[in-house]
């Protein structure tokens, strides 16, 4: 729309521009103070005595305090704090593991190798991302029940390991189609297999979507409430969400100190990865729907 | 979606023979994928439409019971109470959310300096508003003498809470959605930039006014990433589930105000154990939103727009 402007009137628009300049940023910061109220919101509130947060409009705290940390940091019935974090971890490195391993090698699948039965294969990856994940909820738990894996991580992590998110799949075969073919000939012809080509040549210049992948496979394994919420029961098995949802039903309503505290430990992988990778995230996503 | 036809005509790249190997090939890469189709997919959802006609409480084997299942749906109050819930933030939810992406995105177009921090900084709640965290801090905001409450007397709105008022928790958990715009706002980002600044051009010399160019030429142009967005978050709106439950603390409440269909299947499922029932309730979500789907694909041949090469 700029364009346009400058060019139809190019005397009238610099006085113009300044002026939309102006209007643009005043609206461009009232949304990010709305945005962003929430969230500053509950990182000041963490560092407030704790009666001092619901209903506190204000900003800053009016004094400072470290002890909502350190009740957050003192663990809940008997578990150690650090325990729930391990939990997460374990979950999340384990799930970008799963994705990055089952992702790429079903991408490559479906982008590289022509046999019969790909085309519905790859009609069928792309229609389970319509799929309501609450379908095979219940059947999945019967299964893994029967399995005797309730209270283990295996029933949040095989599904990682077999490509089931087809997010990423799909992420890693748009990437794959952007790649030139005749480095696969190239490949071929200096003797490598689909392997080979898969391994050597393809799998290192797919590190962008390598990337991508692994951060979303690690910020949703760490939020996620609903999966654990499902299999884990056991107190020592907990990853943060869940410990952070005890959290709040154990502790007196008051407490909103130790709360806004442990809320914001539960969120300081996902903020630093944000803070890091924002780029990565921010394009990803981006792609994603364009090129659907 | 074009994709999907290229994938299926196998003369792509040069390379038309198939051969033994290849396909052998082909099968064993994508082994992982298809044991998780088949196990965790495909199975569990034969199953489930077994169990749907069953009643079963996972520790006595499944009984048949036909069409029972679906008939007690159709009397249980709190199964309509919780598709209207979910039929209210579905309806309203998903058009102000991506009303609102649609707006900033085109306020962020207008400008390129400083496009990408904003970006970022507007995508960030799309990264966090599901989580556990987030959830905590909007129940500690909405509720009696909270923040929301005292920016609302400060306005000279009654007082009150919006977690403990039935009437409140809908729009509250809308405004949850609404703050995460970013991701559509990322994507409608995407989409703008591919619009040939020509179009606008060749429109303003035409006459046409900021109103019009907007819905003459940016909105055919963005019509197949529109359709894109109300798909995926249409779907995405029909799961809502954790912050509704740390919201209300589990029940749903007050009056089930809160009871999201979602909610009330796992309440079934989980706490209940009825899983024939809360089978069926998968179902009919399977149905719902497969219909849904389908009915968007087909009213997109009369308003998504698919132009020469716009990707």
């Amino acid at each position: 729309m700029t364009t346009a402007t400058v060019t139809s009137a190019p005397v009238r628009s610099a006085r113009r521009r300044r002026g939309r300049s102006v209007g643009f940023h005043v609206l461009v910061i009232a949304v990010a103070v709305v945005i962003l109220y929430p969230g500053v919101w509950m990182v000041m509130s963490s560092f407030k005595p704790s009666g001092d947060i619901v209903g506190n409009v204000n900003l800053w705290p009016e004094t400072w305090t470290l002890e909502n940390y350190v009740s957050a940091l003192g663990g809940i019935g008997g578990v150690s704090f650090w325990t729930f974090v391990l939990n997460s971890l374990i979950l999340a490195v384990g799930s970008v593991v799963g994705v990055v391993l089952s992702a790429s090698v079903s991408a490559y699948a479906f982008a590289r190798i022509s046999f019969p039965g790909r085309g519905v294969f790859f009609a069928i990856m792309i229609g389970t991302m319509l799929l309501p994940f609450h379908v095979v909820i219940i059947p999945q738990y019967i299964l893994f029940n029967s399995l005797g894996m309730v209270n283990t991580f295996l029933p949040l992590l095989a599904p990682k390991f077999l490509a089931t998110e087809a997010f990423f799949v799909f992420l890693m075969v748009q990437f794959l189609r952007g790649l030139p073919r005749e480095l696969d000939e190239a490949a071929r012809i200096d003797g490598c297999g689909h392997w080979g080509i898969f391994r050597r040549v393809l799998l290192p210049l797919m590190r962008p979507a390598v990337i991508t992948s692994s951060i979303f496979a690690f910020i949703w394994s760490w939020n996620d409430f609903l999966g654990p919420l499902l299999y884990l029961k056991r107190p020592d098995t907990y990853p943060l969400p869940i410990a952070l949802r005890l959290y709040v039903d154990q502790t007196s309503v008051s407490d909103y100190g130790a709360q806004m505290a442990m809320a914001v430990l539960a969120l300081v992988p996902v903020l630093l990865f944000f803070v890091v990778f924002q780029r990565y995230l921010v394009d990803g996503v981006a792609t994603q729907g364009l090129k659907g | 979606m074009r994709g999907a036809t290229e994938t299926s005509s196998p003369a792509r790249g040069g390379r038309p023979r198939r051969n033994r190997a290849d396909t052998q090939a082909g099968y064993a890469f994508l082994t992982p994928w298809l044991l998780g189709f088949g196990l965790l997919t495909a199975g569990p959802m034969l199953m489930s439409l077994y169990l749907a006609f069953t009643d079963y409480n996972l520790f006595r084997a499944p009984t048949f019971v036909g069409l029972d299942n679906f008939a007690a749906l159709v009397s249980d109050p709190r199964f309509l109470k919780s598709a209207q819930v979910t039929a209210v933030y579905v309806v309203v939810g998903v058009p102000v959310k991506l009303a609102a992406a649609l707006a900033v995105a085109v306020l962020l177009n207008a400008r390129h300096r400083g496009q990408g921090a904003y970006r970022s900084m507007f995508y960030a709640p799309s990264l966090i508003g599901a989580s556990v965290s987030v959830a905590i801090v909007w129940r500690a905001m909405f509720i009696d003498d909270g923040v929301a409450d005292r920016i609302q007397q400060l306005l000279g709105f009654p007082a009150g809470g919006w977690v403990g008022d039935p009437g409140m928790t809908m729009p509250m958990m809308i405004l949850l959605a609404v703050w995460q715009f970013g991701a559509p706002m990322v994507i409608f980002l995407a989409g703008l930039k591919q619009i040939p600044a020509e179009l606008h051009e060749a429109a303003a010399v035409d006459g046409a006014g900021p109103v019009r160019r907007f819905v003459s030429v940016t909105i055919p142009m963005l019509s197949p990433v529109l359709f894109f967005n109300l798909l995926l978050e249409t779907i995405g709106a029909f799961q809502v589930f954790s912050s509704a439950y740390i919201i209300s603390g589990g029940t749903g409440g007050p009056a089930d105000s809160t009871l999201f269909y979602t909610f009330y299947l796992y309440l079934k499922g989980f706490t209940e154990f009825r899983m024939g029932y809360a089978s069926a309730m998968a179902w009919v979500l399977v149905i719902v939103v497969g219909v849904i789907t389908a009915v968007l694909f087909r009213t997109s041949r009369a308003w998504v727009h698919y132009t020469g090469d716009v990707r």
